[in-house]
């Protein structure tokens, strides 16, 4: 149903569960959850807090072992840190040691090609991490500090961090949970442009529920603790997508759906 | 505003010590106090002039000393703080030991010493070592445990190991904690090494100073313990200059959590 359902599977689970920690203390973050992940696909996971939904990047991304059930990504099960990801949060994570665009340098400092190309490379590195972040409106602050930047653009840097190294995933964990409104919102259009412009797969968390439609081909809503997807709602809204996109009824209609899969009181 | 903060960084504290030195020297004059029990400033002065050359010979020897032992204090609490940040076993296993090792007077210590190395410049490095090395352990360990998770998820997801984590982050974020302990330690190993030559030396201010008061000659222990004052705060001076230069991004980054 949703604009990509032809794309190869990238990401698949299967029935997986997860606890943290052994025996009578651990606590089961994830229960029995299957879902699939195409290739170049935009989803999203909403639910309360504490259900379960940065657990389930942690999974899908090898930095969490499941505790039954099966996590495959390209047909490959996953056993350990995926090397292949990009990841942002909520707070930028920037180091403040590095300008912005040796912040986005540092992936391809540790990701194998690059590690041993950079030395000799740098120039051109260089280039390519100034051009990404040109791609999101901060052309004239890759010299900067962190401290020197906006929240938004402090958020945005961490984007392109996560990107660099050309990631088969893109996970964002509320990577706009802390910037107002219209920041909020500008950075939902630049991540919409930058995912079309690369193609790359994304999964959002996220409380946002009108950012997790207006972002997303597919929506996930996970119950309280321990998680499970009680619902998975594509978007068939068409690409691209405006932000008046948000003011329409069909638009409305589906964060309404949505909202009335989620506990707590209405 | 800046040429005023300036001013007032220096200014207030010359005036400060100036006035104090001032009221000193007429409180000696105005009551008459005896010389051997508080001597004024003068003939603190007096005193240094009379014995310059081997105050500043000893006062050499004791910074010396102070300094060995203090970098071996730097090499070996980056390496035990780092062991002890790397892996929760490590710090389970050496932190009791460390906590009871650091309670433990170091006078008590210099005695054993002694009787170990003979008396002479060894045991006054070993108790400069041993007595400063603590906080560096401390800080380098607080360092890098306070690490954030998240940042270390980004860098795991990236397949880096966990020398790459503490290679690209772990240790540059620590330094400011390394440099906090430094100006700390550096204080804490000129303690040491008088402690030890006032218990037993042949040479060292230390000595000079247990020296002039077994013959009472209370002005030149004054000037001793003023050597070793204005030495401290040199060497807490030049250990901030060092801070500033190599972890200035750090002054700014209280600024940088609030954005
Ligand atoms: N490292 C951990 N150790 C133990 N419990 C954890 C850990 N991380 C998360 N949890 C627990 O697992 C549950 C799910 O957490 P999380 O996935 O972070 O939720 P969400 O991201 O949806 O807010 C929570 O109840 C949380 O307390
Ligand atoms: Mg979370």
């Amino acid at each position: 149903m949703s604009p990509r359902s032809d794309a190869p599977i990238l990401v698949r689970l299967d029935d997986v569960t997860m606890h943290y920690g052994r025996g009578r203390d651990a606590i089961q973050a994830i229960d029995t959850v299957s879902l699939d992940i195409r290739k170049g696909e935009f989803i999203a996971v909403v639910g309360p807090s504490g259900c379960g939904k940065s657990s389930l990047m942690k999974l899908i991304s090898g930095l969490h072992p499941a505790s039954s059930g099966f996590v495959t990504v390209e047909d490959r099960p996953v056993k350990g840190p995926l090397k292949s990801v990009g990841m942002a949060f909520q707070a930028s994570n920037l180091l403040p040691w590095r300008t912005v665009v040796d912040n986005v340098l540092l992936p391809l400092e540790i990701v194998q090609p690059h590690r041993s190309k950079i030395r000799r490379e740098r120039a051109a590195y260089k280039a390519k991490a100034e051009a990404l972040l040109a791609q999101v409106g901060l052309a004239g602050f890759t010299d900067k500090f962190p401290w020197q930047l906006s929240g938004g653009m402090q958020q945005r840097t961490s984007i392109c961090r996560a990107l660099v190294h050309e990631p088969d995933i893109l996970m964002l964990d509320e990577p706009f949970g802390a910037l107002d409104a219209f920041t909020r919102e500008e950075l939902w259009c630049a991540l919409r442009d930058i995912q079309q412009a690369r193609g790359v797969t994304v999964m959002l968390v996220t409380h946002d529920l009108r950012e997790a439609v207006f972002l997303a081909d597919t929506v996930y809503v996970m119950s309280n603790r321990p998680g499970k997807i009680v619902k998975a709602q594509p978007i068939d809204l068409p690409r691209p997508r405006d932000l008046d996109v948000t003011y329409t009824q069909p638009f409305q209609d589906l964060v309404h759906e949505l909202r009335s899969h989620i506990g707590g009181k209405h | 505003m800046r040429l005023k903060d300036a001013g007032i960084t220096v200014v207030a504290p010359v005036l400060f010590t100036v006035l104090l030195f001032a009221l000193w020297e007429a409180g000696c004059k105005l009551f008459a106090v005896a010389p051997t029990v508080l001597p004024a400033p003068s003939a603190i002065w007096a005193a240094y002039l009379q014995f310059q050359k081997p105050i500043i010979e000893n006062s050499l020897y004791t910074l010396w000393n102070t300094l060995i032992g203090f970098a071996i204090a730097t090499v070996f609490g980056l390496l035990l703080g780092i062991a002890v940040g790397w892996h929760k076993a490590v710090y389970a296993a050496i932190y009791p030991v460390l906590i009871g090792f650091n309670s433990v007077p170091k006078v008590a210590v210099v005695p054993v010493l002694i009787l170990w190395f003979g008396v002479g410049a060894v045991p006054a490095i070993i108790t400069a070592f041993l007595i400063s090395f603590f906080p560096i352990v401390v800080n380098v360990a607080t360092g890098l445990a306070t690490t954030e998770p998240e940042l270390e998820d980004v860098l795991r997801a990236l397949g880096a190991s966990k020398t790459d984590i503490l290679w690209n982050v772990g240790l540059p974020r620590t330094m400011p904690y390394l440099f906090a302990s430094l100006k700390i330690a550096i204080t804490l190993a000129f303690v040491g090494t008088v402690l030890s030559e006032t218990v037993a030396a042949n040479r060292g201010i230390g000595n000079v100073m247990m020296i002039a008061s077994g013959n009472f000659d209370v002005p030149l222990v004054f000037a001793g313990l003023f050597i070793l004052a204005i030495l401290g705060v040199g060497l807490y001076a030049i250990f901030s200059l060092i801070e500033l230069k190599v972890t200035g991004w750090a002054q700014r980054k209280t600024e940088f959590a609030m954005v």
